[in-house]
Parts: C-alpha cells; structure tokens; sequence
C-alpha cells in the first residue's frame, strides 16, 4: 500500500475522535484533502489558506536569512573580529559562513520553540474544542523570531508564545476571530514583562549580555554593546550608521527588522501575488511621512531646540524615520494581516495612515518605547472594526438615500 | 432609454468542453420527473395521483400558499411514482411519457390585446408562472404583487454556458409575445440585457428596454443587470425570467399548448463531444450523457445547471426546471501531495501565490472538484470585492447572514441579491465558505421573519 492509501486508512480510522483533528493537520500538511464540492460552486479556486499563509512565509524568508548572517556580523564587528562592511549590500565582509553560523545556531532554537510551542498550543486547543486545527500560527511562528531581540531567552518566548496565542487569539476562537495581531500581542507581553530584554544596549548584539555577566564575574575582557537607532535617537546619542547601512540592514535591531530593502522586496511579492493589502503599505508611509514632515517643520521652526529631550527623533528627517527601527517590517508583514487590519478597502487608507501616523508620534514622544510601530498596529486593530463600520455605514445610507429619492 | 453596461470587476472563468453550435434531437426520455425542489420554498398540494392520465400542461400539483400558481407536466403520459421523504415531503412526482404527444389546449392569448388579469390567469393556471422568480428572496414571483420593473438577462456569462445566441435564434416571435405579455404585469419597464458584440434575437424586439453589456462574468447575471439599473430598495419587488422559458410562455401565449421543450447544452471537460440537444424540461439526463458523452462508469459530477450554480445530480437524474445547461467535470476525490506549497499551473486562480493561471489567461482549464483546501473561517479580505460587481460589501453580508442579525442584513442590501450573485465570491473563496448556502440561508430566514 502506498503512503497515500495508508494514510488515508488512518485518516478514516481517526474519523470522529478527539485526534482527529491533529492527525488532518498533519496528514493535510502532507496532501491537500479529497474533499470535493457539495452544492455551490461544483470548482473551486486552487488557494486555500495554507497556500496563502505560505506566501507570506516566503516572503519573510530573505529577512530571517539575512538575520542570521547580520546576528554574527553584529557579534563579530563588535567584539572586533571583522571591519565593518566598506562595499555596498554584497560587501564580503558581511555574507561569510562564520556570520551565518553565529547567527544560525541562535536564530533556529527560537523559530523551533516559536513553532514548536504556538503550534502545541494550536493543536491543544484543536482537540479541546474539536475544531481544525488553523493555519494562521503559520506566518505568526515566523514573524515572532524576526520581531526579538537576538539575545531573548528561550524560557521568555515561550511563556510569551503561550499567552500570545491564548489570549490573543483562541479566548476570541482562533483564526479568522482575533482583534489583535498574535505576533504583536507577543512581541507587547515580552516588552512589558520583561522590558530589560526588550531595550537597551545589550540585548540587539549576540553574546553582549553573556559578556556583561563574564565581565561582573571578574573576566577580563572588553564589553560588547550595540544600540538601536531608535535607541541612540531617543537618548540623543550620535548614530555611527550610514544611511545606507540603515537602509541594507547593517545595523542592530530585531533579528529581521534590519533590512529595508529585503523587507521591500518582500512587501513588492505579496503585493504582486495579491496576498498583502498595498493599500495599508502605501498608506501607512504616507502617514509616517506627514507625521515626520510635521516634527521636521516644528524643528526647523525652532520650536523645538537641541536642548529638548525630543530634538533627537523629531529633528531625523522624514524619509529615515521609513528605514530605521520595525516601521517597514511591521507595516509590510503584521499591519496587513488581514483579520486584523481594516476590511474594507476604502477603511484599509485610514488603518494603513493612522499606522503610519501614530508609529511616529509614540516614537518622538515615548522615548522609552522608542518602537512606535508595535504599539500603533495595536492600537489600530482595536480601532479597525470601528473604521469599517463608518465606511459600512456610508454604503448603508446611499441604500437609504436611493429610497428617500424615490419617495420624495 | 437603453443604457450600456461596462462591468469590470468580475472574472472569467475558461473552462475545458464548450459546446459545438450543432443541434441534435435528444433520445426521448421515457420517464420525466418534476421536483418540487426545483421551486425554492414551494409547498406543493397534490392534484394528480398515481395512476392520473394526464396531457402535456395538465397540472400535476399547484403552491400551497397560493392555490393558483400550478406546476404542469412536461409531456402527457401517467403519473407512476410520488416519491416522498421525511415527513410526507414530496420529494419527486415522475411520470412515463406516451409514444405520441398530446397537449392540453388553453387556447391562444393575443398579448397585444388581451389586459394584465387575463395574461396572468392564463399564466398562473397553465404552470407558466413557475418561470417567473421576484426578488426579494430568489422565490417563485408573488403573483398579488407587482413588481416595479422585470429584468431578463440574454446574455450568458457563467462558465459555459448555452451561448443565447444560438438556442434562443428563430425564437423571436416567441420571445416578442412574452415579453409584450409581462410588460403589461408591470408598471415600469421590461429590462433585458444583451452582449455588446452579440447577434441577439432580443435585439430586434418593441416593448423592452435593452441593456448592451460587457465584461467579465456575472456581468450577464441578471443580478448584476438589477443592482447597475435599478436596485431593490424595502417594499419594491422585481421579477425575473430566464431567457430561454420566455420562449416557453410565449408559445403557450400563442398556441395555447405548454411544450416544455428547451435547448439543452451539453458541456464539460469530461464530455467527449459537447453539444446542443433540444430536449424536455425534467427529462431523465442519461439520455443525454451518454452518446458520445462520458462512458458508463466514469468518476464524474454531473452537474444540471453550470458549474457555479447547478444542482449535483446521479446519473439517473433529471434536468431541472430552470437549467439550460448540463455540465460533466471531473470527480476530484483524491488526495494531492503538497498541493498546499507547490507551483500550480493546472488550475484556475485570482491570486499569483505561486499560481501561474494569471500568466495565460486565455488557457481553457479542466478543473475537477475538489475544494484544494479545507473549510476555514474568513481570513483574507479584499479579494472578494474584485469579483463582485455589486454596491454591496460581500464579506459582510454574508457573516451578517450567519450571525442571523436581520436589520443588518437588511441594512446591507439583502433584499437586492441571490444566491448566484455570489457564485464568484464562493468560488475563489480561500476559506472554502459556502458562500450560495449562506446566501440562501439567509434570505429564507427574512422571508420567514419579516414576510413580502
């Protein structure tokens, strides 16, 4: 008997028992189903969500990939191992085996706990409630390693995976029902439960906060530290980055938050196969624009002076605020999730703005979340379903109206 | 004033088997079947038993809510089995034809002269109202109301579909009888949609106002016609009719007999030969399918209708009452290894996630049907729109339909719609929802709760 009939077998044998719906996911991830079509439309379309949620996954690929090379580079630019990259996205120094693998070996452990933990956490409550168990934790495990200082302990993202999942999304009824992005909701529990982790200047480099306690212990070596943009803005340090590191990613931040460019590419495939909404990208730096045109006006208006705890952020110019920090990141791949993003396409422009807007104002104005664009996705998948209402409100009144007009 | 109609959201969906324009006479069935399935929401009363002799066009059983809309027999014959289900439900009344025909008589009606209470009598009580749907609720047309205007769509987008072009040809007197004959039922216009570059026999008719239309599929769906000339507002009602039953009414309209023929495509990948058959409504399928049409054990769906909308039927089942179309695809009930992940070329899509159908539009596909993909809650938005033509917000419409709240559904334009109407939408659903299911759902649900 082949694997397709064995399984098939055991996929009737499971059939009404409380396994079932952990053997279909698995026995799915290998085949795509045999159901056929009831009454309805006889055809279907060849997508389904798994199809759809594996879009998004390879579009994050290149991030995670490059990840792990800028991990070792961080750590070993730091520790001053290797000169920092002269010769534009390609540079030698950057793409070496010895980067990868730092990177690597730090970088796996946390996609397989991501996985390993949200998806247990899945299947669990697959069985309890006997329903399918959902592809959505798919992109989710992926964003939550990319979203993470490098240095995070395993035990913390765990316990922030458990409650993400949770609380973020099956107390609502899994995919398809949660107001809040999971990603996010796990990536905001680890900054407000343990934000030491979460901000600084040690935990963006591999090894730095290994090295702070060897050094406290009496080793004699030289600490290793590495700050965020963002960070150093907030505290309105110098930052020793060229715009174009910025704009590659040869900087510290979250594992895959770094690099514009591969996140614009990424951004440019799942507008090109239609997965992500270019709507919410496009409005949301337009809005991170007006808001940083706004701050850089206030500047140059001298309202605000060098001796104010807010030049630093609110004097960069506009266009940096679009390359620095998880702007790009967190507009492309977790302000178009779909179910938690406006969704409507008229309400999608208003999201996408208010997104773009309010990530740069938490960013000027809170320099102690210097990440504005976690809090304000947040904040707009509360507001979302009150966006659609008012743009579902108008269509309602035209149908009202077109009555009104016939009658008057 | 004629208005033409450009749709551009929608999408067209190419499909192996498209029928040859050639016309052949059906095997004559020897056994015909009237369900009252066919007739949404229909409670029939009885009129013949087992055992009744009866003509073409004698009543064989008439609408419990309305005792003078009558349902009448395709072909004269005896009635030989009422088949019923659960509860005494009629499932099916199937009658065996006589070798030669013989036809009840209502005697000729001259549209042009006769008033509105004659042509409606002579309607309702020769089984010619069943064709004449109203919308709100996609049911058989209330007769005690009139509707606001009628809508008729000549013009067939759905995957392959009878083109009406060619069964609907040398039927113009037919045609112009019935149209004359509803527009007195109406107090406003007799609409009817046409293709732009078509030869359509409505072409040349008085007394319609004549849409030319455009674009993709639905933008022939009579649904579509409605909401871009004039929607259903509370409290209007308009009516529907298929173009090829008008040729129906307006034969009995002029001679006085029900014949029930109609042209029949045959169509499908699975088909050997796809063609035109002329044959009668409630005919038995397998004189059809299987000349030169798929061989006896086949793992096929037979589908009376298109494959958007028609009803699943067995192999000894029976043309429905409103189908022109019988379609034969592929079963799709096998499993298919990472068919989640891996490059799709085979297959229809509306996305490009490593789906290449967008690369050669012009591919006719040899779609089965499997669902490709279990049923999901709602996930991804904004695709839906691109295929629904309508002022109305699909998604929520539809999740309005499944958490029962009536004032929204209202609200959001339910009274305008069908279940057809969202064909597309099911169609390239990613969650698999049952989109026309839900639909209809919905609408007998305001029909039970807020009534005409």
């Amino acid at each position: 008997m082949s694997l397709k009939s064995n399984l098939h077998s055991l996929k009737e044998k499971y059939k009404g028992t409380k396994m079932a719906p952990a053997f279909n996911a698995l026995h799915t991830f290998l085949y795509t189903p045999n159901d056929t079509t009831h009454n309805g439309t006889h055809i279907k379309v060849a997508d389904d969500l798994k199809r759809t949620m594996n879009t998004v996954i390879l579009a994050m690929l290149p991030c995670l990939i490059f990840g792990m090379f800028n991990a070792g580079y961080q750590h070993n630019l730091a520790v001053g191992d290797i000169q920092a990259v002269t010769s534009g996205f390609f540079s030698s120094e950057f793409w070496t085996l010895d980067n990868f693998m730092i990177g690597f070996w730090k970088i796996i452990p946390l996609v397989i706990v991501s996985y390993g933990v949200g998806l247990g956490v899945e299947f669990l409550f697959a069985v309890i409630k006997n329903h399918e168990v959902e592809e959505g934790y798919l992109v989710t495990g992926m964003l939550v390693p990319l979203i993470v200082p490098i240095d995070i302990p395993l035990w913390m993202l765990a316990i922030a995976v458990i409650f993400g999942v949770v609380i973020g999304k099956e107390v609502f009824g899994g995919t398809g029902m949660n107001i809040l992005n999971p990603a996010l909701t796990i990536r905001a529990f680890l900054f407000f439960a343990y934000p030491t982790w979460m901000s600084g200047d040690k935990v963006w480099v591999e090894g730095a906060v290994q090295r702070t306690n060897d050094i406290a212990a009496g080793a004699n070596l030289d600490a290793i530290s590495g700050e965020t943009i963002l960070g150093s803005l907030a505290q309105g340090k110098e930052i020793a980055y060229s715009v174009s590191d910025m704009f590659l990613g040869f900087i510290p931040g979250s594992i895959g938050e770094t690099s514009t460019l591969l996140i614009i590419l990424g951004g440019l495939f799942l507008i090109f196969t239609k997965i992500g909404s270019w709507r919410i990208m496009l409005s949301s730096a337009l809005g991170a624009i007006v808001m940083g045109l706004i701050f850089n006006q206030v500047v140059s208006a001298g309202i605000i002076t060098e001796s104010s705890k807010f030049y630093g952020l609110m004097s960069t110019p506009f266009w940096e605020h679009l390359i620095i920090g998880g702007f790009a990141f967190g507009v492309v791949f977790m302000a178009t999730d779909p179910v938690t993003a406006s969704q409507t396409n008229k309400g999608k422009w208003y999201y996408g703005f208010f997104i773009g807007f309010i990530s740069i104002l938490i960013r000027v104005f809170n320099p102690a979340y210097p990440e504005g664009v976690m809090l304000a996705i947040l904040l707009m998948n509360v507001f979302a379903p009150t966006i659609d209402h008012y743009i579902i409100q108008g269509n309602i009144k035209q149908r009202l109206k077109r009555v009104k007009v016939k009658t008057a | 004033m004629s208005k033409d109609i450009l749709i551009k959201k929608g999408l067209d969906i190419k499909l192996k088997g498209e029928a040859e324009k050639t016309l052949e006479k059906a095997i004559l069935s020897n056994f015909y079947t009237l369900r009252p399935e066919d007739f949404h929401g229909l409670t029939p009363k009885l009129i013949s038993k087992v055992g009744s002799i009866i003509n073409a066009g004698d009543p064989v059983f008439y609408d419990k809510s309305n005792e003078n809309i009558k349902f009448v027999s395709p072909v004269s014959g005896e009635v030989i089995e009422i088949n019923r289900g659960e509860k005494r439900k009629i499932l099916s009344v199937k009658i065996q034809a006589d070798k030669t025909q013989t036809y009840k008589d209502y005697g000729s009606v001259n549209p042009d002269t006769a008033n509105a209470e004659a042509i409606k009598a002579r309607l309702l009580e020769s089984g010619c109202w069943a064709f004449i749907k109203q919308r709100p609720y996609d049911v058989i047309a209330n007769p005690n109301k009139s509707p606001k205007a009628i809508f008729i769509s000549g013009y067939a987008t759905a995957p392959l579909a009878a083109d009406l072009d060619f069964t609907l040809k040398g039927k113009e007197r037919e045609l112009q009888a019935a149209v004359t004959a509803l527009g007195k039922l109406t107090s406003g216009k007799v609409h009817v949609a046409i293709g732009k570059s078509s030869t359509s026999p409505f072409a040349g008719l008085s007394g319609i106002t004549l849409h030319k239309v455009s674009g993709p599929h639905p933008s022939g769906n009579v649904g579509t016609l409605i909401n871009k000339i004039d929607p259903v507002n509370k409290g209007e009602v308009v009516w529907t009719v298929n173009a090829q039953d008008l040729v129906i009414i307006g034969e009995l309209l002029l001679t006085g007999k029900f014949n029930a023929e109609r042209i029949v495509a045959l169509v499908g990948s699975s088909i050997e030969k796809p063609r035109y058959f002329v044959a009668k409504l409630g005919c038995e399928v397998a004189t059809i399918i299987y000349d030169k049409g798929i061989p006896q054990d086949a793992n096929v769906r037979i589908i009376s209708g298109n494959v958007l909308s028609g009803k699943h039927i067995k192999p000894d089942g029976y043309l429905d009452y409103y189908s022109n179309v019988i379609t034969v695809i592929p079963e799709g009930d096998d499993y298919e290894l990472f068919g989640w992940t891996k490059p799709v070329f085979n297959k229809v899509s509306t996305s490009r996630a490593l789906t290449f159908s967008w690369l050669n539009p012009k591919k006719e596909y040899e779609l089965d049907t499997n669902t490709n993909g279990e049923h999901r809650a709602f996930v991804t938005t904004g695709n839906y729109e691109e295929v629904f033509p309508l002022d109305i917000y699909p998604m929520q419409i539809l999740k309005a339909c499944m958490y029962k709240d009536l004032d929204e559904m209202e609200a959001l334009g339910m009274y305008e719609v069908a279940p057809e109407d969202f064909a597309l939408t099911e169609f390239i659903c990613v969650s698999k929802q049952p989109h026309q299911d839900i639909i209809r759902k919905g609408l007998d649900l305001m029909l039970k709760e807020i009534g005409e």
